[in-house]
């Protein structure tokens, strides 16, 4: 039994099929990492995943309100303090795990500041602390480890690997190994045909006089 | 066989190409004899004098204002529920079209009125009305030329259209409310033909059917142009993929 | 749900100038008209009501664009949508919140500057009541527009052109009431209009603005 399954996919960005035939099975304490160059369609396919938009074909199987998203952009609130911004997340997911979070991404000696004034990296490490109140078990990421150091890129590893372990499971687009025992899904060979060739077709691929 | 295969952009290409001279023809045809007679072979009214004739003008205008925004409606919601693409663009080039009968009905009914009412313009609630069905098709241009993706661009613009009608009637209403007006009433119902006699009646509804049939072919002429540009973009977004 | 309403509240104070500006607008505007059109008592009292509502409105519709704009902007709206909260419950709140530190403040300040535009004195009432009633739905209506136009760059105009065609009505019954009321006229007709379009608004307005939301986070 999966979490999290993906039959055929494939996925648009602004009307143009960009991925085609992507199948996966995220199996409980699992990880998969999705790689490909840039522009080859990780975002969009996992934006899709998340269900912010839907697919062009294929089918997506998950639990119900088992997927918890974090994107490129945190969602970090500047004029609110560390704590508020978790307390936040904790409600909207009714959960009450912010103290976990916090110590869990060393973000307790900055708890009561604002978030604006929060280097990078601190507020990416704070974005990630949010998938830890939001109780999920399946965590969709987005290059998780962008401006993050090597300290914190090993603590998120630690936090990744105890979800797992707990039986949760993570599909993460990274170019960056986080020391996880994950299986790799290069999505090249999945790049969207052109429509002559066998691909999608879309209602202004045929041609007329 | 069934309607729907007209919303394929292939076959819509080729049926409205072999429809559109012929209604091109009618429409000439329709608006040509129906305002000859209209303009010439009528009497002047006791009233009005020889303003009234442009009544064959302003009319059709502001009956095809209505109906063109009451397509569009129809057609977006068409888009939201089957996502037809021809539907939607449809919806795109009725707009300009329709704005311009609402713009047409306006100035021909301020010529109008100058000699009738003795003012270019008077806050009457048919004509304040029709100057708001103008400022919803501008806004409706608007959006569909802001938006980049033209699928989003079809769903906002069709969200718009609905909730736009259902304020458009509001709006309608609560200015017959804010002043009741110096208009005169429907110039055209089924059974009140009393409002304007006979000899005015049959050239306005030549006029009118005028009017459609010029309507329907200025969309098919738009609707095939949007459907060509689609196409083009299609093509060049495969070439800078390729 | 409360959770959203009051992180947006703590989010409008802390940025500062989220009451002030519509406010100091709503007073501009008052100050601006007599200025314009003479200090006349009697033409004033005459326009009052109308004058009122317009400054209410044109101060509700310059703060729109911040509704979703930022949430939008900072990854926030994206991160609410796979959330569990439903997007129309979310767009509700949003309005609300819109309307505490926006529409709240004008209802309030309305009386203060009806007596710059001497507004006659049975006209106070109804001018609190009307606007009490009424700056609810131009919340919710503009949160509508700003769904509309939020993934675009420089939506603000373009959101303007959008929203206050759809203001009309409410403007029109809302300033009715102010008009009769002022003349010690019966305002019951307008009054259940007015209420009637913030019920309607309401009710149906957050289904269209979270399917113009979704279109728009695609």
């Amino acid at each position: 039994m999966s979490l999290l399954s993906a039959q055929d996919l494939a996925v648009a960005r602004a009307g143009i099929p960009v991925l085609e035939g992507v199948s996966f099975a995220l199996p409980p304490s699992r990880a998969l990492v999705l790689r490909g160059p840039n522009g080859i369609g990780k975002t969009t396919l996992l934006r899709t995943i998340a269900g912010l938009q839907p697919p062009l074909q294929g089918r997506i199987t998950a639990a119900p309100d088992a997927v918890a998203y974090a994107a490129h952009a945190d969602g970090v609130k500047p004029t609110l303090t560390v704590a508020e911004n978790l307390a936040f997340w904790a409600q909207v997911f009714g959960t009450d795990a912010v103290a976990t979070a916090i110590d869990r991404m060393a973000l307790r000696d900055l708890v009561a500041r604002r978030a604006a004034n929060l280097s990078a990296g601190q507020k990416r490490r704070l974005g990630l602390a949010r998938l830890l109140v939001t109780g999920r078990p399946v965590w969709v990421m987005d290059e998780p480890t962008v401006s993050l150091d090597a300290a914190s890129v090993q603590l998120f590893g630690d936090v990744v690997r105890d979800h797992l372990t707990a039986g949760g499971a993570a599909l993460i687009a990274t170019h960056i190994d986080l020391g996880l025992d994950a299986a790799v899904l290069d999505l090249t060979p999945f790049k969207a045909r052109p429509a002559a060739e066998g691909g999608i077709a879309s209602a202004f691929d045929e041609a007329f006089t | 066989m069934s309607i729907w295969e007209y919303a394929n952009p292939k076959k819509f290409m080729q049926t409205s190409g072999v429809l559109l001279p012929w209604v091109t023809a009618l429409a000439v045809l329709a608006l040509g004899v129906g305002l000859i007679w209209g303009f010439f072979f009528t009497p002047d009214a006791d009233r009005f004098g020889s303003t009234v004739k442009i009544i064959y003008l302003h009319v059709p205008a502001a009956m095809m204002a209505i109906s063109a925004w009451t397509m569009m409606l129809v057609t977006s919601l068409i888009w939201l529920v089957r996502r037809h693409h021809v539907s939607a663009l449809a919806a795109k080039a009725a707009a300009p079209i329709g704005l311009m009968f609402t713009v047409i009905g306006l100035v021909t009914g301020a010529i109008w009125g100058q000699p009738m009412w003795g003012t270019w313009w008077a806050w009457d609630p048919r004509l304040t009305a029709f100057l708001i069905l103008a400022l919803f098709y501008l806004g409706y241009i608007a959006l569909w030329a802001a938006v980049e993706n033209p699928d989003t661009a079809a769903d906002l613009t069709s969200v718009l259209a609905i909730v736009g009608s259902v304020f458009a009637f509001l709006s309608r209403y609560a200015v017959l409310f804010w002043n009741q007006g110096l208009h005169q009433g429907a110039s055209l119902s089924l059974d009140e033909k009393e409002n304007v006699s006979d000899v005015y009646w049959l050239p306005l509804v030549v006029c009118i059917v005028g009017f459609v049939l010029l309507f329907v072919t200025l969309v098919l002429i738009r609707t095939r142009t949007e459907i060509r540009s689609r196409r083009l973009q299609a093509l060049l977004t495969r070439e800078r993929l390729a | 749900m409360i959770a959203l309403l009051l992180r947006d509240l703590r989010l409008a104070i802390r940025a500062g100038g989220g009451f002030g500006l519509g406010l100091a607008f709503f007073l501009l505007v008052a100050v601006i008209v007599p200025l314009g059109v003479g200090p006349e008592p009697a033409t004033l009292a005459k326009i009052a009501p109308g004058i009122l509502w317009v400054g209410a409105l044109l101060s509700c519709l310059l703060s729109l664009d911040r509704i979703f704009a930022l949430d939008f902007e900072d990854g926030s709206l994206d991160l609410l949508a796979t959330s569990p909260l439903p997007m129309e419950g979310a767009v509700a709140i949003k309005a609300l919140a819109h309307w505490l530190v926006t529409g709240l403040p004008l209802v309030l300040a309305a009386p203060v500057l009806g007596v710059l535009l001497n507004l006659p004195v049975p006209g106070y009432l109804w001018l609190v009541i009307s606007l009490a009633l009424g700056t609810p739905a131009l919340s919710i209506i503009g949160a509508f527009g700003a769904a509309l136009t939020v993934g675009l760059k420089r939506g603000g105009l373009l959101m303007s052109l959008l929203v206050l065609p759809l203001y009309m009505p409410t403007l029109i019954f809302g300033a009715e009431v102010v008009k009769r009321g002022a003349a010690g006229m019966a305002v019951a007709t307008p009054l259940a209009l007015l209420a009637a379009i913030t019920a309607g608004a309401l009710a149906l307005l957050p289904i269209a603005s979270a399917a113009a939301l979704r279109v728009n986070l695609r």
